[in-house]
């Protein structure tokens, strides 16, 4: 796969969360706490994995970071910015995609530079790069429908790095994909992280795919339906270097431990 | 790659010479029976009398005339085109003002809580009464002519269109809109780049409802105190008695209602560039 690039005008932005929380509104009246005293720090460049079951709260740290919602208490800054509404600066990947489907692939990833009123042989070429980047040059002009599963994954990643981000959001980006092309489009991440050295903040479900991309893991716990509110169990660090192999004996030790992590809370409440 | 590289899947063509030949049997079989039922007078259920309508045959004589001249030599022969064209910019008129007021404020209601909770139960309370129902009012506050016709026109088409664009717009998946949002989308534009392409598919076959039902209400508009018109034709027709141009009439209004639904899917087609929507 042919390199992104060096040119990169935006530096990695670090992630500051503090004593996050997020109630919202239920029908008896009294607020359900979805997350409480949430602290998280990311250094630039990073790339976090968050883990937990269900209902912790991951997701809504995800959405809070993206803007989309607000947080009832304490504070998100981003590049030492506070948060407050989407910014093409934030690139989120969302697990069903959210392609434009009466763009073609090329102007689905065309979207955000056309937004951010560059130049058109601007445009052009960071539209070609990042078509080049995961890989379908060759699939420019279909429209997401025509594409499998995966390749709108990659036409969602690529629009979003199209934007040079300084912190990429995924939201269990590959959650819905088949388990190879889940473990190709792994691979694609993990490379690009390397090679543009964004700050990455990943959910997902899986232990194994979050041991393999990840430099760091967070383990979330908690919800409303564990009667209380979610916040971070634990910090794991992954002190594997690049191209993990998923078989080493040192990948299914820190994959057990945060799996009993994980579980651990399911059955304690 | 691993993942699967998926071609857009064609939906296998018939041939076309045979889906002609199959749509052939059955307007030949009305047209045998149409001119037999007239010469041997039958009578039907409902009453209907077949002595008293003309043949098939001399329904298009009749067209001819309307359009050419030359044949019946009455007051009718050859107005066809000032007929046409006087409907065709009625329809336009109230059409265009339907589709201009109709769209905007459909993806108001749609997009904003505030804006629908306001006006859908007065839209709600409006929608029932039919056009037809509207005819005796208008022609006593607007008056007979052309401004009664297109206001009706208007009123026939409004309502599809707002209905269509609201339910369209309340159909845009929040995902899209946050998707916009964090690629940099202006809140101002937010509209035009995803919600009115997203909704396209709703809002085009409002459209073409709209449009189907302008030239419906076309003709109960121009019944009174209008002289060109196709609607205003029949009118006359029935008056003279003259069954061949009524059903001459008819059938013109039908093409033009074929035809400009054409018209209207070619355009849309155009707009959109064959564009996949959402579904």
């Amino acid at each position: 796969m042919p390199h992104i690039g060096t040119v990169r005008p935006r530096q990695p932005a670090d992630v500051r969360v503090r004593s996050l929380g997020k109630e919202y509104p239920s029908r008896s009246g009294a607020p359900v706490a979805a997350m409480a005293d949430v602290d998280l720090e990311i250094p630039a460049g990073e790339f976090v994995c968050v883990v937990g079951a269900s209902g912790c709260g991951k997701s809504t740290l995800l959405r809070i970071l993206a803007g989309f919602e607000h947080a009832t208490a304490g504070s998100v800054e981003v590049g030492g910015l506070p948060v407050t509404g989407p910014d093409p600066e934030r690139g989120v990947v969302f697990q069903d995609y959210g392609l434009f489907p009466w763009l073609s692939v090329r102007e689905n990833i065309a979207y955000g530079p056309r937004q951010a009123r560059l130049q058109r042989p601007v445009v052009q070429e960071r539209t070609d790069r990042f078509l080049d980047a995961v890989g379908l040059t060759r699939f420019a002009d279909r429209f997401p429908s025509e594409l499998s599963g995966g390749m709108q994954q990659r036409v969602a990643i690529a629009r979003v790095l199209a934007n040079d981000p300084s912190l990429l959001l995924m939201d269990e980006p590959f959650g819905a994909l088949d388990a190879l092309t889940r473990s190709s489009l792994q691979g694609e991440l993990s490379r690009i992280h390397r090679e543009t050295g964004t700050t990455v903040l990943f959910i997902t479900h899986s232990i194994e795919e979050a041991v393999y991309l990840a430099d760091r893991v967070v383990v979330m716990a908690g919800g409303a339906a564990h009667g209380v509110p979610g916040h971070v169990r634990e910090e794991i660090r992954i002190p594997l270097g690049p191209d993990r192999d998923v078989t080493s004996a040192e990948f299914n030790a820190l994959k057990r431990r945060i799996s009993a992590l994980v579980h651990q809370e399911a059955t304690a409440a | 790659m691993s993942s699967t590289q998926a071609r857009p899947t064609l939906v296998r063509r018939r041939p076309r010479g045979a889906t002609f030949l199959l749509a052939l049997p059955v307007p030949a079989l009305i047209l045998v029976f149409w001119t037999i039922g007239v010469q041997q007078a039958w009578d039907l259920p409902f009453g209907i009398q077949m002595g008293f309508l003309p043949t098939p045959w001399e329904v298009g004589r009749r067209l001819v005339d309307l359009a050419a001249g030359g044949i019946v030599d009455d007051a009718f022969s050859g107005t066809l085109p000032a007929h046409l064209w006087a409907s065709t910019q009625r329809v336009l008129a109230g059409f265009g003002l339907a589709v201009a007021l109709a769209v905007p404020l459909g993806v108001v209601m749609g997009r904003y809580s505030l804006a629908f909770r306001m006006l859908d139960p007065t839209v709600n309370l409006a929608r029932p009464i039919p056009v037809t129902a509207w005819a005796p009012l208008t022609l006593l506050i607007i008056g007979y002519g052309d401004g009664s016709a297109i206001f009706l026109v208007f009123l026939a088409a409004f309502f599809p269109v707002l209905l269509n664009t609201i339910a369209g717009v309340r159909q845009v998946p929040p995902r899209l809109i946050e998707a916009a949002a964090m690629l940099g989308t202006r809140p101002a534009q937010v509209l035009y780049k995803v919600v009115l392409p997203a909704s396209m598919r709703s809002i085009a076959s409002g459209l073409r409802v709209a449009l189907g039902l302008a030239w419906v209400i076309l003709v109960v508009g121009e019944t009174v105190g209008i002289s060109t018109g196709l609607g205003a034709m029949i009118t006359q027709a029935r008056d003279q008695s003259k069954t061949d141009l009524i059903v001459a009439g008819m059938i013109v209004i039908g093409l033009c209602g074929f035809v400009a639904d054409r018209l209207l899917s070619g355009a849309l087609t155009l707009v959109t560039r064959r564009r996949p929507t959402l579904t």
